[in-house]
């Protein structure tokens, strides 16, 4: 396949009047990254975008472990695409990966085999008494974010550049599995270019850093996560990512879908203390970044304000090389500026007081 | 990979197991009823790439290809075996598999409908990796029907997620100190994350699961795990079961 191909890969992404999708997983993990989005797309960049009080998980984490049926999360999505028209929205807009590969999945199943949105329809109407009409367009919230990017990019306040060097940052990006190899010509650049990250990243200065595990799942692998004796897989797949991208000397890693960051932020923890390798520079981790926060620096947000303290591999040393002012007493307050204490110290940020690993096993 | 490896073992019970069990059945006919195995499966021609991309396979002692060619054999003792091995158990569903293929076919949609079948007809219970299927049942299908999300931070508890770090437990300690920053409903009606989902959604949400056959799935994870527990020895399908099936390898024992 040549490098252009890339450019048969794009998608029309709509230019404003969103309905927002929320993901279980952002929601839990990096609930400012959301919290910015909104803010960004609504305040800075005066799009209309709602979030609805009535809307709820696709399910997605459920059926791709398998315990939730085909038909019972197509008609959970029918639901989502009712309350979305009666809103008065025709444009869905997902926070997730794992929920944009199921919306994509379910549309073109149902055009394929037309009795199972038919059946879904039924389905919806008879349990709610709400009518299936379905989405003209479907986007990720990455893909508003690389539309909007050459925006972003006329406000921006701290580009991705080292203010120490003045040389570009080295960024790696992860796109996510479900972004692009279920329906490749759904995502910017495909699953062999994908060029959705890569795209903000160079609007806004920094270099996108090519690897060879760069496509290879994080690997979350669902049950393979979500039930403890599978763990060795996740981590497993994630030390091969990350192994694969230390000896480029990236400044940061950025991920597309929010599982893909929680897991190689918290991976990189698993295996500090299990081993006591780290693999960024000075003997501490990379840190790793939704793209909801990497728009948030660009545009001058406060790293506290955007819930970068809830990562696990601290972001200070991106910070300073950023150039963002920040305060580090305020770093691990609660609400009202409470003092809520602060996470106990790990090997990944360099600190390991007792000269041993904590963790023996997962 | 290798490291972590060691700690989950090979497992090749699959090709070892001697067919038939029940055997009465037309496998092949009733996986050709899923619309997914009607999209995953074209014509195989073996040729290995999928699973020269597959992160299981690298992991496991697992074989995409091996899987298609089983399935694509109709042989349905095979097919048998196949839906009582742990191996339909190791995909990750990352899909990988799916551009790559140069035939079209999707490996990882053809072990979706291979998992479906499995749990309806019961056979999960009879490798490991299936069993675990009562405990994803319990986890996130009941925060589903709870909350009407797959996961809530009060439920991701520290000490079954040690890998979730240190920061994890200083979150999930001082939860209604730090969510409220970021969202005006924590666990409160409204709109924002983490919000409480109303109670008219939420009774949506289940009068689907019961119409479209996905609270019935559910009970049936129960009784044939039920079965299963009782026959192995514990009072029924208890916490501590679901728990052996959540935390324990037989090949770390
Ligand atoms: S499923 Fe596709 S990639 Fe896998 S062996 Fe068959 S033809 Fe090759
Ligand atoms: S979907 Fe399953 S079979 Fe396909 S590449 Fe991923 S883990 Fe392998």
């Amino acid at each position: 396949m040549r490098r252009g191909n890339w450019e048969e890969y794009q998608k029309s992404i709509a230019d404003d009047n969103y309905y927002y999708a929320r993901s279980c997983i952002r929601q839990n993990f990096f609930p400012g990254s959301e919290k910015a989005f909104l803010d960004i797309v609504a305040n800075r960049l005066g799009r209309n975008i709602y979030d609805d009080p009535l809307h709820s998980s696709c399910t997605g984490i459920g059926y791709h472990s398998d315990i939730v049926p085909l038909d019972t999360i197509m008609a959970v999505v029918a639901r989502q695409f009712a309350l979305m028209n009666e809103a008065g929205y025709e444009n869905l807009v997902s926070s997730c990966i794992t929920s944009f590969g199921i919306y994509t999945e379910i549309l073109s199943t149902w055009e394929e085999f037309p009795e199972t949105e038919q059946r879904a329809a039924e389905t919806l109407y008879k349990a709610t008494g709400r009518t299936l009409v379905k989405p003209k367009n479907v986007a990720h919230t990455s893909d508003v974010i690389f539309h909007l990017r050459k925006q972003i990019a006329e406000q921006m306040t701290r580009p991705l550049i080292n203010v120490r060097t003045g040389e570009p940052l080295r960024v790696v990006e992860h796109i996510g599995c479900h972004y692009a190899k279920i329906f490749p010509k759904k995502g910017i650049g495909g699953s062999e270019f994908p060029y959705v990250l890569a795209g903000m990243i160079e609007s806004w200065g920094g270099e996108v850093v090519d690897y060879p595990e760069r496509r290879h799942c994080c690997g979350f692998g669902f049950r393979n996560y979500l039930v403890q004796a599978n763990r060795g897989y996740s981590v497993a797949n994630s030390q091969k990512k990350l192994e694969s991208m230390a000896p480029y000397r990236p400044d940061f890693i950025v991920c597309n879908c929010p599982g893909c960051a929680m897991f190689l932020d918290k991976w990189q923890y698993t295996i500090a203390e299990m081993e006591g390798t780290t693999y960024g520079q000075g003997g501490v981790g990379i840190p790793v970044l939704t793209y909801e926060e990497m728009a948030g620096l660009v545009l001058g947000y406060d790293p506290w304000q955007l819930g970068m303290q809830m990562h696990q591999v601290d972001v200070e040393p991106l910070l300073d090389k950023m150039g963002v002012e920040y305060d580090p007493a305020t770093k691990y307050l609660g609400v009202n500026g409470k003092y809520i204490g602060k996470p106990e110290q790990a090997v990944v940020n360099g600190d390991c007081p007792s000269g041993f690993y904590s963790m023996l096993s997962l | 990979m290798r490291h972590f490896h060691n700690k989950i073992g090979k497992n090749t019970e699959y090709f070892f197991k001697k067919p038939p069990y029940l055997c009465t059945m037309d496998y092949f006919k009733m996986l050709m009823e899923d619309v997914r195995m009607r999209e995953g499966l074209k014509a195989c021609m073996n040729c290995g790439v999928c699973t020269a991309i597959c992160p299981a396979a690298e992991f496991y002692d697992y074989d995409p290809r091996q899987i298609v060619e089983t399935v694509q054999s109709r042989d349905n003792s095979r097919i048998e075996a196949l839906l009582c091995s742990e191996t339909i158990w190791y995909c990750g569903q990352c899909m990988s598999c799916r551009p790559r293929c140069p035939r079209g076919n999707t490996p990882g949609y053809i072990i979706q409908s291979l998992r479906y079948l499995s749990q309806k007809l019961g056979l999960f219970v009879q490798s490991e990796k299936g069993r675990q299927q009562l405990a994803l049942k319990r986890t996130i299908g009941e925060n589903i029907m709870h909350y009407g999300y797959c996961l809530v931070p009060q439920e991701i508890s520290p000490d079954l997620h040690p890998e979730q770090g240190t920061v994890w437990r200083w979150i999930h300690s001082h939860d209604r100190d730090i969510y409220p920053l970021f969202t005006p409903s924590y666990r409160k009606a409204g709109a924002g994350a983490l919000r409480k989902l109303d109670e008219g959604s939420l009774a949506e949400i289940h009068r689907i699961f019961e119409l479209s056959g996905g609270k019935e799935f559910f009970d049936l994870i129960e009784e044939y795990s039920e079965r299963k527990a009782r026959e192995m020895g514990y009072e029924g399908a208890t916490h501590e079961y679901m728990l052996d099936t959540f935390t324990k390898n037989s090949s770390e024992q």
